[in-house]
This record gives C-alpha cells, structure tokens and sequence, in this order.
C-alpha cells in the first residue's frame, strides 16, 4: 500500500512545477522515435509470426467439414485485434521499453543527473517521466494498429502459401461479422496498458538506490510488474467494456 | 552568504546530523570536511535542497530555503551551480549540450549567445575543441572540468562542490582545486566545498567546519586548523605522516 501510495505522489508530480511546453515538445519527439520508432521492428516481426502460427494452430484444431475455412482468418481476426496485439505485444513492449526506461532512470538516479537537474531547479520526474508517458501513450496504440495488420498478413502467407485455406476464403473471413467496437476495445487496452509500462518503469528505475546491481534489479522489477499491472487491466476491461 | 540554522537529519530513525548551524562566507572557499561517513554530502544535499531536514532552516542572503515559498525557492535554486562527485554529466548529451542544458532551461538567450557562453566557459577551465565529444569519451578530470563549465555558465552565485577532487590523480586534483579558488574569487561566489581532502583543506580552506559523527564539532581558516587544540580535529588532520612531518615538526 505504501508502494501504491508513492506511486499516486510520483504521478502527481509529473504534472506539478511543469517545464515549457516547447520543451515538452522535443523531449516527447525524442521519446516518440525511442518507444516507437525503435520497436517498430520487434513488434513487427512477432505480429507476422504470431499471425502465421495463429493461423496454422487454428487450422489444425478446426478439423469438421461443417466448419468453412474462412473461420480460421475470422478466429484470428478477433485473437489479433481483441487479445494478441494489445496484450501480447504490451508484453514485449515491457521487455524493450520498459526495461529500457527503468534501467535509463536508475542510471541516471545513481550517477546523481536527476540530482543535478533539482538542483537547477527543474522538476526532475517532470522533466525526464512525462515525456516518456506521454510518448509510450502515443505510440503504443499505433503499434498496435500496425500489429494487428501484421497479424493478418501473417496469417495470410501462412494459411495461403501453406494450402490451409484459399486467399478468397481468408479475405471473406477478416471481413465476416466485423464488429467494429473491438478495434476501439483494442485502442482503450493499448492506452491503459502504455500508460501502466510506462509510469511503472519510470517509478521503478526513478527510486533506484544503490549501485548498478540495483539498477539490474529495478529493470526486472519494472517488467515483472509491469506485466502483471497488464495482465490485471486486461482482465478489468474485459469485464468492464465486454462482459 | 548563507546561515545554517539548526539542520537535524535522520534517516529510518538514525540520527545523522545533530543541530548544525554556521554561516558560509561570501566570496570565500567554505570547506565542509570530515571522515567519510560524517554526513558532510548530507549536509551539503540539505544546503541545496536535495534533502529535506527534519529541522532547521537555510538561509540564502536572508531569504529561506527551506520554509519559503516556491518562487523564492526557484529563484534561489537559479542562482546555484553544483559540481558533483562524478560530474553527474548528462549521458545521453555531448559536452557542449551539456554545459549549455542550464542555459536552455533558465534562459531565454539566443543560441548563438549560449554556445558563446559555453565555449567561454570551456575556455575558463582548460577545455577547448571537445565540444562534440561525448562525456564516455573524456577522462575523469575533463569530466570534473565540465562539470565546473555547467555549474558556472549560468553565472551563479553559490557554488557548491561535493568531493571535487575525489578519484583525481594529485596534480589533477590540485588543478581542480585551484580551478574553483580562482573562480571564487573572480566571480566573488559563495563556494561551499565537501572534502576530506587535507591538502584542499590547506590549500583553499578559507572557512573550514569540522563534522565528526553528525555534529559541528570546529570552525575556522586554515591557518588555524593546524592550531586547535581540539584531539579529534587533531587525528583527522594528523592522519598522515605526511601532514605530521609538515606541521608538527
């Protein structure tokens, strides 16, 4: 609880004694390439793998001549946008920046920087956390709408290049009852999830004490609670927006 | 100059500084100096606000640190330059970025007035041609020297240095050391220095205060530390055989 507490005061004073909004501006533009831009890569390559297995796992269980194949795509339309991207890839968004963020905050906790900006008067978590948030909470959805695409093209290679159903089929099937409140349910997820990745990292890697052993020590913690914040969340908003 | 009133410190219920009061001179190198351990940086994080005390106040030219409102505050803190212990450079900026982040953030000079007085400041303390470097990129002592350049270029009017020399080759260190006694001088700054190093202490201690476990324990020049008859100022001074053969010959 104490944690939890400290946690609500450290947020809090992201939005106190603020800098410029000039300064804002560089900083999240910097940020923005550093969380989005720079994971472009990962989340591409495992959304176009996690659609192609997706596809072919699925194929193999659907088994019945009453089921038509364009069920397969359809069943990976709705993984991808409702499950996978959001929270899959918000897994391994708290692996790279997460990670990255806390280990950046605690190195520069021990090495006395955020020292050095109070002492110029700036506030430090303002200054250094903000434009992280705000650029994990900008980019992450876009991450995932371009995950999610990827899913569908991977899926795509794989069930036609494979023979598992026709390009006809898996095109009827991503368009087959599409409901279109999921890709808001996406969005709403990708902001809640970007939001705990990135404040969570920065709380962690912002009261990083010690030497470097603790600031190895703050990037796990980082991830390892950042990814049960998400898995939590998951769980409420799927009860909330869907149940 | 500024007045410790009665600063008191604890940490998780141990008491690390015990009712400290003195006044740090203008235009003079303040050193605080003690064992390592003693809560010298503690009082140092105090002076500049990095801590809070339990009790007490800071005085800055009679103005509050600790009990005053924001904007006296802020005001103060833009008249602090701070060198600290491993420069505290910013990793992520080359050199010149980094002496001239205080002039981005708390001024609203032009570019070309703030590179003029980066590359000023460079020059002051021996560093030209590694604007573009990167701090992994320079030894310890240009680092300090940097770290010099980015507590001045903002002219200020407290100076405060925690361990300036520490990790230093001695020639290194006396540059170091001579470095701020010039700036100190030439700016007629407030300097406040946190050393236990005895030949700072003889070279530069305007204005000395000895801490031992938490608590004043001495306060004077550095003709007269070499005088007291105070035992454990004695032991701390006389830790070397050197310092013995030089004064208690």
């Amino acid at each position: 609880m104490r944690s939890l507490g400290k946690y609500f005061i450290f947020m809090r004073s992201l939005i106190t004694r603020r800098e410029t909004f000039r300064t804002y501006i560089k900083l999240i533009t910097q940020e923005c390439i550093n969380v989005g831009y720079n994971s472009l890569f990962i989340v591409g390559i495992v959304s176009v793998f996690m659609g192609a297995v997706t596809t072919i796992q699925t194929a193999f269980n659907l088994v019945s001549p009453f089921i038509p194949d364009y069920v397969i795509s359809l069943v990976v339309r709705d993984m991808a946008i409702l499950e996978l991207s959001p929270t899959i890839i918000a897994i391994i968004f708290a692996g790279k920046v997460g990670s990255s963020i806390a280990g950046e905050l605690g190195t520069m906790r021990i090495t006395e920087q955020i020292d050095a900006l109070e002492v110029m008067g700036i506030n430090s978590s303002s200054y250094l956390v903000l434009p992280k948030v705000v650029a994990c909470v900008i980019m992450y959805p876009m991450l995932v709408i371009l995950s999610i695409f990827l899913i569908l093209l991977g899926g795509y290679l794989a069930g036609t290049i494979t023979g598992i159903l026709s390009s006809v089929d898996y095109l009827y099937g991503i368009r087959y009852e599409f409901i279109e409140f999921n890709i808001t349910f996406a969005v709403i997820k990708a902001l809640v999830f970007s939001f705990l990745i990135s404040s969570i990292s920065s709380y962690k890697g912002f009261f990083t004490t010690g030497g470097s052993l603790e600031v190895g020590q703050a990037s796990t913690s980082a991830v390892t609670n950042s990814c049960i914040a998400v898995l939590l969340a998951d769980y409420a908003l799927a009860q909330l927006l869907m149940g | 100059m500024i007045k410790i009133k009665n600063i008191s410190k604890s940490f998780k219920g141990k008491q690390v500084l015990f009712d400290i009061s003195g006044t740090l001179l203008k235009g003079k190198n303040n050193l605080i100096i003690g064992s390592s351990g003693t809560g010298k940086s503690v009082l140092l994080k105090n002076i500049v606000g990095l801590i809070t005390p339990d009790q007490g106040d800071v005085k800055y030219n009679e103005r509050s640190f600790i009990h005053g409102s924001e904007q006296d505050r802020k005001q103060i803190r833009r008249e602090i330059g701070m060198l600290f212990q491993g420069g505290a450079l910013f990793d992520s900026k080359n050199i010149e970025e980094n002496v001239k982040f205080p002039l981005d953030i708390l001024t609203d000079f032009s570019e070309e007035e703030k590179i003029d007085r980066v590359n000023f400041c460079l020059e002051r303390v021996g560093l030209v041609n590694i604007n573009k470097k990167m701090p992994s990129e320079i030894s310890g002592g240009m680092k300090k020297r940097v770290g010099i350049a980015r507590a001045i270029v903002n002219k200020p009017n407290y100076l405060f240095c925690d361990e300036p020399n520490s990790g230093l080759d001695p020639q290194t260190g006396i540059k170091i050391d001579n470095l701020i006694k010039e700036i100190t001088s030439e700016y007629l700054i407030t300097t406040v220095i946190v050393t236990h190093d005895m030949n700072s202490v003889i070279e530069m201690g305007d204005h000395i205060m000895f801490l031992l476990q938490g608590k004043k324990l001495w306060e004077g020049s550095n003709e007269e530390i070499t005088k007291s008859d105070l035992k454990e100022l004695n032991d701390f001074v006389f830790a070397t055989q050197l310092m013995k053969q030089i004064y208690l010959r």
